[in-house]
């Protein structure tokens, strides 16, 4: 199908909220596969829904793709089950839910002033909150990158989260180089810009989203010389009920693997990019053989020639909003952190649900069994009704059932514990502050520092513009020792950085009504 | 998927006439649609950023607007994410060297 005619999010006028006080039923955060589903699920029954995206369009990192002006007439050639996402955007499109583009929320607080985190979330009463509390407010800068210094703030009765994730990086020497791009951020590129790092473009790190992301630089016309994966496939065999219950899985992987014979990819396994040549850009880059724990073999390296590489070593879900609010957490079994959700999506925290990525990383057809199985929830506990019911039951069987495949898939990709055997003592571990692995050992072996929070005191690893997304996984495993090593679950106050001017506007601002806030003219923020 | 030439090829993009943008002074073509980074890529330009302690080059390396590794100063304003904000006729880019407020004298 065409997006040429218009892409929802990106739509100019915004429909005001449903009631008049500005107060939403629900504010959606992200417009993904999770966000999308758990939106329109809410707003066809009934309830008024605020959908918030840092991008103008929606479709979240997997549909990401180009920009209504670049004209694609077939934008599902980069795409597996594109189907799913043009129903999720026409029910979008013929939906109420407020389309909020270019929002990128920074924090969300909620009125009342009592720690909601004591209060109950069973039996809500009907149409009112858990515990008695006031509605949440979602703050958000505007703009493409948020520069636009106009705080946006949207009140709602319940929220879902639907934020997604990002690639988890672990660092060697030479990542810093240009020319080394994220694995998923290649994709992304190509899926919205249509634009390559390079010609030759080696692809390596550990996780599916490997090849995936080597079939469609293929695809798109780069050479990929070799996909380099640190684990090997054999874990899958592990789970066999598993694998069974999830025939989709095996045909996306079959399709993947298809594309990579025909475009003649090698695929080496148990070995990873422990070097990266060039002075200026990507020259070649070294690939080593590694032990059962991820240790580099001696003797068993190799030169390739290439002027990229897409690396990554998985995804992390994206989860700063909720551990401010205090939302519980777990360990994965790939050491990333995610929320604990339960039957319902709801996280511990009352009227505030998780779905997709967030609650563990599963995937896009995960993430829409989750989003809509939230906004049935929310519908429920806003009319003071139980969740339950056919649909129900059967949204919790299809998503008990995926959550067993991604967490085997997790296992088998975890990063093994001699990872960091191929650093030197100046890699950069910490790429905006540019702190080496040598300084990072120091504050271990010399200083005792024993997490990552501690190094980041001591030598500023984690503290500079990504808030350590980049450098988190690397660091904690260093700062760990022998260690598993799990970055830890964060409170920041500001998820995203906010300009002054912002913050300022905010100071003895009303809470104004919602639907005057983004999408009308100008003047229309809250009065600074 | 048939291996297509290029990008736009496999996804039968037709976008509207290119239009110029500038990279440190020099002319780059930018297609409708394109990230800053998108276009600086679709040129060859893999960095547009000075790091504060090393001075190396630094581009995009996530994509998706969490790293900052690939801000740039765009018309006159440092602290960009290339990565996010759309090109637009006549833009000049011009490479971020540190912090990018060197003319504040911090």
């Amino acid at each position: 199908m065409s997006t040429s005619a218009s892409d929802p999010a990106a739509a100019p006028e915004a429909a005001g909220p449903a009631e008049p006080s500005g107060l939403y039923d629900l504010a959606v955060i992200g417009a993904g596969s999770a966000g999308l589903a758990g939106a329109v699920t809410a707003a066809e029954l009934g309830l008024s829904v605020a959908l918030l995206d840092t991008a103008t369009g929606t479709g979240g990192q997997f549909y990401r793709h180009p920009a209504p002006a670049a004209g694609a007439l077939r934008p599902e050639a980069l795409h597996h089950d594109w189907s799913a996402y043009a129903g999720l955007r026409r029910r979008l499109e013929a939906s109420t839910v407020t389309r909020l583009g270019g929002h990128h929320v920074w924090t969300v607080s909620r009125e009342g002033g009592s720690d909601s985190r004591e209060s109950g979330s069973a039996g809500g009463p009907a149409g009112g909150f858990a515990g008695g509390e006031g509605p949440w407010t979602v703050h958000a800068v505007t703009g493409a990158d948020g520069c636009a210094e106009r705080p946006v703030r949207v009140r709602a009765r319940a929220v879902l989260l639907a934020t997604g994730a990002y690639e988890r990086q672990l660092p060697f020497p030479g990542w810093t180089l240009p020319g080394v791009v994220g694995a998923g951020g290649a994709q992304a590129m190509l899926k919205s810009g249509l634009v390559l790092p390079g010609k030759r473009v080696v692809v390596a790190g550990s996780g599916p989203l490997l090849l995936a992301v080597a079939s469609s630089l293929a695809a798109a016309g780069a050479r990929v010389p070799a996909v380099v994966e640190a684990s090997g496939y054999l874990a899958y065999v592990r789970h066999p009920r598993v694998l069974a219950a999830n025939p989709h899985k095996l045909a996306e992987a079959a399709l993947h693997g298809g594309i990579l014979l025909r475009h003649r990819v090698r695929l080496r396994t148990r070995s990873a990019v422990t070097e990266v040549h060039g002075r200026d850009r990507v020259e070649a880059v070294t690939v080593t053989r590694l032990d059962r724990d991820w240790r580099p073999l001696p003797g068993t390296s190799r030169r390739i020639a290439c002027d990229a590489l897409a690396v990554g070593h998985g995804l992390v879900p994206q989860i700063e909003l909720a551990t401010t609010l205090g939302c519980a957490t777990r360990a994965t079994p790939d050491r990333t952190t995610a929320l604990v959700l339960d039957d319902l999506q709801e996280t511990s925290v009352p009227d505030l649900w998780a779905a997709g990525e967030a609650g563990g990383i599963g995937g896009a057809q995960l993430a829409r069994a989750e989003g809509e199985l939230a906004g049935l929830a929310i519908v429920s506990r806003l009319r003071g009704r139980p969740a339950r019911g056919g649909r129900v039951g059967k949204l919790q069987r299809r998503r008990d059932r995926m959550r067993a495949f991604a967490d085997a898939m997790a296992a088998a990709h975890a990063p093994g514990p001699g990872w960091s055997r191929w650093l030197t003592d100046d890699t950069d571990v910490c790429r905006c502050e540019e702190v080496t692995a040598g300084t990072v050992r120091a504050a271990v072996a010399d200083l005792g520092a024993r997490d990552a929070r501690t190094v980041k005191l001591l030598t500023r690893a984690g503290m500079g513009w990504c808030q350590g997304r980049m450098c988190g996984a690397g660091v904690a495993c260093l700062a760990a020792g022998a260690g598993p090593g799990e970055p830890p679950a964060e409170r920041r106050p500001l998820a995203v950085p906010v300009p002054l001017g912002a913050l300022a506007a905010l100071d003895g601002a009303a809470v104004g009504p919602v639907g005057e806030g983004p999408s009308a003219g100008p003047g229309d923020g809250p009065a600074a | 998927m048939a291996r297509a030439r290029t990008p736009a090829d496999l996804v039968g993009a037709q976008p509207g006439p290119p239009f110029e943008i500038t990279f440190d002074g020099r002319p780059v073509s930018a297609l409708p649609g394109q990230s800053v980074a998108a276009a600086l890529w679709a040129a060859d330009i893999l960095a547009w950023r000075t790091t504060r302690v090393g001075g190396r080059p630094r581009g995009a390396f996530c994509g998706i607007g969490q790293c900052y590794d690939c801000l740039a100063t765009i018309n006159g304003s440092p602290n960009r994410r290339a990565c996010l904000v759309p090109a637009r006729p006549g833009d000049a880019i011009t490479t971020q060297e540190g912090h990018g407020h060197e003319h504040l004298g911090v």
